[in-house]
Parts: structure tokens; sequence; C-alpha cells
């Protein structure tokens, strides 16, 4: 009967009603898209770095992974030192190198080349074709295949230490494509390509013989992250080690600010959210107060009309958040899309990224603010004084 | 069909009163002035008795009403009522008694517009904890008894104001009270429709209710058993 008068009561004034729903879902809406954003480029950014399970990157002592050119020298020596210790699983050596590949009757295409070990990369995953198992082999990625009209089993001229001045090149190779390959830390709007270390060393003359760019190490199942860390950094002093947790510490404290405007966006659309309810609720109950002092005279218990007005609110807040939810996905993919077209951004970042507990988080929010915003009214009705408030409307 | 409650007495003994007042006062304080609404007002009802309390605007009747509904606590005095002194009580206490032993009429019907016809009967059931087929059953006989039983889904704001006021009886009457409160009934009627609740309401007193009823309708009082007359919060002899 208390859920029946309730719906009743709402549903008089359909329109206020709908729109007071509407305008939680707003509320609602702009809550997910925050909580979504203060947590979504911190979980697509972890994503990225655990993509293939390499928990440790290491790379020339004093920089980030391809923050610079600066390269690591003695490769060969550190993969195998490396290799040796028992709690490491895999070592993957990667080179970059900016690659020119011509083609002919069109102009030249700058790529991002990673020179790699396909049997253990941990760069890219292949969305069709194989590794680049031979020496004269390459795997591109989609943009790269469209800007030289290259289908696999094409071969492409491409040369490294290109100067467009001279029109020379420092080496050149003609590679056949073999796989196209989706890259996780390039951005979508960067030609790629992935060739054996081997090859784009020797491409690369003296300069780039025996040395690579970064390292990336994958513990084995039970090691301690930490521990194997510590040894590495201990061991080659030449480089900087850094975990993932590390590298989610520095991500967190970029992320800050972000995160805090998140924060602060989605308490004010929490306080919108407050008192459209509030006040909705509180309008109706002015309304009514005749009809609830008539409930509490005929014998309806304080505590049942309490409910019967808190209820109120939380069908409006509830209903308001479950259309919310929707708006909120839908609003969360477009301006990601926006987002994501910033230059230079790895494909695989996401500024909203939609998880179960953001959904869940936002309702229980709402829930709990429909609540609140429903009892202050509820308060006020179950404390009129009935005799009172009789005469008042007998008066009205 | 029973209409309300009465208490068990022994055959032959007199009538036990449903409502005694002993020097009951109610003051209340009006823009920073104490206005002295009942002044020492001592009355008896007996139980299955029809009285009707008159007087001009402001004399107190309502409020003396509101102090027998318990809705409203007398400043000194006692009310007691169906045997029990009710201006002790606390909210919960009071509400759960006007709930069992109270039907409340009131001048402008005051039915849940939301509700239909059957729902507002029902309502006063359903906070009793009476199970759903049994209060519709009730609800039911008690829109046929006020001769409403072809507008049970119809919602106050279809129904005229005469019909309002039948099911705002029959609303009152849904737990088989023991006593019967209406304040200014026919105030908002015209004169046939009052006259049919008139007769509605001396219909449930026949059947067995004891009413109380205020007003300034002289038909409405010259249909209760007994009349009291009410001046500046004071009964009259």
């Amino acid at each position: 009967m208390i859920a029946a008068r309730a719906a009743a009561s709402l549903l008089r004034h359909r329109a206020r009603t709908a729109l007071a729903v509407l305008g939680v879902a707003v509320a609602a809406a702009m809550l997910l898209d925050m909580i979504m954003l203060a947590d979504g480029m911190r979980a697509s950014f972890r994503a990225m770095l655990d993509v293939r399970g390499f928990q440790l990157r290491l790379s020339p002592r004093g920089t980030l992974p391809f923050d610079t050119e600066a390269t690591i020298g003695g490769a060969g020596e550190i993969a195998r030192l490396l290799r040796a210790n028992p709690d490491i699983e895999t070592v993957a050596p990667v080179l970059g190198a900016a690659l020119h590949v011509r083609v002919p009757g069109t102009a030249d295409v700058s790529v991002v080349g990673l020179g790699v070990e396909p049997a253990v990369q941990g760069d890219y995953a292949l969305v069709r074709g194989r590794e680049a198992a031979r020496p004269d082999e390459l795997v591109a990625n989609a943009l790269l295949l469209r800007r030289t009209r290259a289908r696999l089993g094409d071969t492409l001229t491409v040369a490294v230490g290109y100067d467009p001045q001279l029109r020379t090149a420092r080496g050149t190779r003609r590679l056949v494509v073999v796989g196209e390959g989706r890259f996780f830390y390039l951005a979508a709007d960067q030609p790629a390509a992935a060739l054996p270390i081997a090859t784009l060393q020797a491409m690369g003359g003296p300069e780039r013989a025996d040395r690579v760019s970064l390292f990336m190490v994958r513990a084995r199942p039970g090691a301690d992250v930490e521990r194997v860390r510590a040894w590495i950094a201990e061991r080659v002093p030449r480089v900087t080690v850094l975990s993932t947790a590390t590298a989610m510490a520095a991500v967190d404290q970029r992320l800050s600010y972000f995160r805090q405007l998140a924060v602060i966006l989605g308490a004010v659309s929490l306080v919108v959210g407050f008192l459209l309810v509030t006040t909705l609720v509180t309008v109706s109950v002015n309304e009514r107060v005749g009809e609830i002092a008539v409930l509490r005279a005929i014998g309806v218990a304080r505590s049942r009309v309490v409910r019967q007005i808190v209820l109120e609110g939380l069908v409006l807040s509830v209903a308001g958040a479950v259309v919310g939810l929707g708006l909120g996905l839908v609003t969360a993919r477009y301006l990601n899309g926006i987002l994501k077209a910033f230059p230079g951004l790895p494909a695989s970042i996401d500024f909203f990224l939609f998880q179960p507990r953001d959904a869940a988080a936002a309702l229980g929010l709402l829930v709990v603010t429909g609540l609140v915003a429903g009892a202050f009214p509820a308060w006020r009705a179950a404390s009129l004084p009935i005799a009172r408030t009789l005469r008042q409307e007998a008066v009205a | 069909m029973t209409v309300a409650a009465r208490a068990d007495r022994p055959p032959g003994t007199s009538r036990a009163p449903a409502v005694v007042l002993r020097d009951v006062h109610r003051d209340y304080p009006l823009a920073g002035e104490a206005v002295h609404a009942v002044r020492g007002v001592s009355l008896e009802v007996a139980e299955g008795d029809y009285v009707a309390v008159v007087g001009p605007s402001g004399c107190g009747k309502s409020t003396l009403l509101n102090l027998v509904g318990a809705i409203d606590r007398p400043t000194a005095g006692t009310v007691t009522i169906a045997g029990r002194d009710v201006s002790t009580l606390g909210d919960r206490e009071a509400t759960r008694f006007r709930l069992l032993t109270i039907g409340f009429v009131f001048q402008r019907f005051y039915l849940m517009p939301a509700l239909s016809a059957l729902e507002n009967v029902e309502l006063p059931m359903a906070e009793a904890g009476v199970g759903r087929d049994e209060r519709r059953a009730r609800a039911r006989e008690l829109l046929t008894y006020v001769g409403l039983q072809a507008r049970e889904r119809h919602r106050p704001a279809q129904l005229s104001g005469g019909e309002q006021q039948r099911v705002a009886i029959a609303r009152a009457l849904a737990n088989r009270p023991r006593l019967l409160l209406a304040d200014e009934p026919t105030g908002e009627l015209d004169a046939r429709t009052s006259a049919e609740v008139i007769a509605l309401l001396r219909r449930v007193h026949e059947d067995g209710a004891t009413v109380l009823v205020v007003t300034h309708d002289d038909e409405l009082a010259r249909a209760a058993r007994r009349i009291v007359r009410m001046r500046d919060g004071r009964l009259e002899a």
C-alpha cells in the first residue's frame, strides 16, 4: 500500500515527475562520466602496461621508455644476464627507429619502426598474417598498409636514417609485409612497422649495433617483482628499471588534477541531483499537507508517512539513475572519441572506461542521495501538528 | 453488517460512556497571545448515543472534536474515550488508538486523490494490517452500505461532493470504530446531498455506532439524539 501510494502520488503530476527524472538522469549521467573519467585513464593505462604481462621496463639511465632517442649499449650481454636469472621468464628487447618507406608515385611515408624479437615481443598483437620470422620481413599496422596501399605479401623499400635534403639513407632494405598488427603503445594516427631487431640494428649501421631502446621483462609467476627490479638495478646500473607499480604511481601523480576535477564535477552533479529530488519532494509535500494530516488523523503511523515520502524520493532517484546510466554511457563514448583523437596518444588509451563497479558506484551514490533528499521533507511531513494543520487547511 | 464495535456490557445495565471529558481546557498561542479555545468543558457521551455540538464559528467546536479524536491534547483536564485516557498517550499509541477506535469524517472529505474509492476505504484497514482479500471485501461491503458500489473504481475527482463524503464515511467505518467523529460533514454540500449524508449518519447511528458531530447545520443537529450548545469555549447549560 505504501508503494502504491508513493507511485500514485508521483503519477499525479506526470510531467513534473518526468522532468525531475530527466533532471536526475542528467546529473546521474554526469556523475557516471566523472567516475569513469576519474578511473578510466588510469585503468586503461594499467591495462596497456599489463597487456602482455611484462612487469618491468629497462630504459637508458635517467630516461623513461622512448622518452628520448638514447639507447642501451651491450644489449646482448644484458639480455644474457637477465635470461640467466631464474626469476625472469621473458626478456623482450626493443629498438626504436624512425623509418622511411618509399612509395613509388606518391609521397613517402614516415614510420615508427620497432625492432623486436618476434617470438617474445610485447608491442603489438597480430590482427592477420604472421610474425616477421625472417630477416627480410615486417609486420605493419593498418595505417601503414593504407598509406602505402600495400597488402600482405607485398614488398616495401624501407630506409633508416633518411636525410630528406640529401635524399640519402643510412641503410635501406626491401622487406616483405607478412602481417598486420595492432600496436599497443603507438598513436592511432601513426604508421608503424615491426621488424626483426637484428635487421633494424643492421640497417642502423655501427651506431645501432648491439643497442636497444628498451628491454621489457616478465617475471616468472610467483616471483617477487620488486626483488627482481632491485636485482636488475644493482647488476645493470646503466639502466633505469621501471616497474608497472612505479609507472602507475607516476601516472597517478600526473593524473591527479584530472581526478580532482572529476571528483569535484561528480560531487557537483550529486548535489544537483540531491537538490532536484529535495525540491520536488518538498513541493509535493507542501501541496499535500492537508492530506498528510488527514492520513495521520485516521491512524496512519508517522513511520509510514516517512517511508512513503522517502520512497517517492528514492523512486525519482533510481528512475533518474537508470536513465542517466544509459545517457552517461552514450556521452562517455562520444567524449572518449573526441579525446582519443588528440595527436600522439597511444591508441589503447581510453579516457572514459566503463567498468561495472563505476555504474554500481554511481547508482549507489544516487540511491543514497535519493534517500537523504527525501528524508528532510519526509521528516517535515511526519512532524506536522495534525490539529493545527487541519485548522489551517480549513481556513485556507 | 457491523458498522461499529460496541463495548461488551451485561444485559440490562446502563450504557457505559464512550466519551468522558472532565474540565477540559485547550489554550494555544496566536500572534503572541493565548487563545482559550476550550474552557473547562465536561461532557459525557454514552455508548450508542448520537450527539451534535452546535455553536457559532470560533466557539471551540472543532478544537473539542480534535481533543476527543486524540489528534490534539488538552492543556488541562482529562479526555477518556472508550475507557482510556487519551490525553496522556504518546504519538504512536495515539495513532494506533485513532486507527482502531475512532472514525473521522471531515468537512472537506479529504479522500486521497490518487486512490480509487475502494482503495480509500481500504486504507485504514491496510494500516491496521487486515489482509488484502478481507479488506477488499469489507471495503466493497461498506461502499454498498453507503450506496456507492458502482463507483468503487472512481477517483475522488470523478465523484460529486456528496459521493465523496459518503466514501469518507465508509472509510471512517472501515475498522469498526467505537466512535464516529464528524466535523461539519455537510459544510461543503448542497441541501439535497446534505440530506443524503444526514440520513446516512442517522443510519450509521441506528446500526450501532456512537456518533459525535459538530455542525452549523440545523437539519444535521436535529437528526442527533442530543444537542449540546457551545459558546466561547464553554458548553451552555
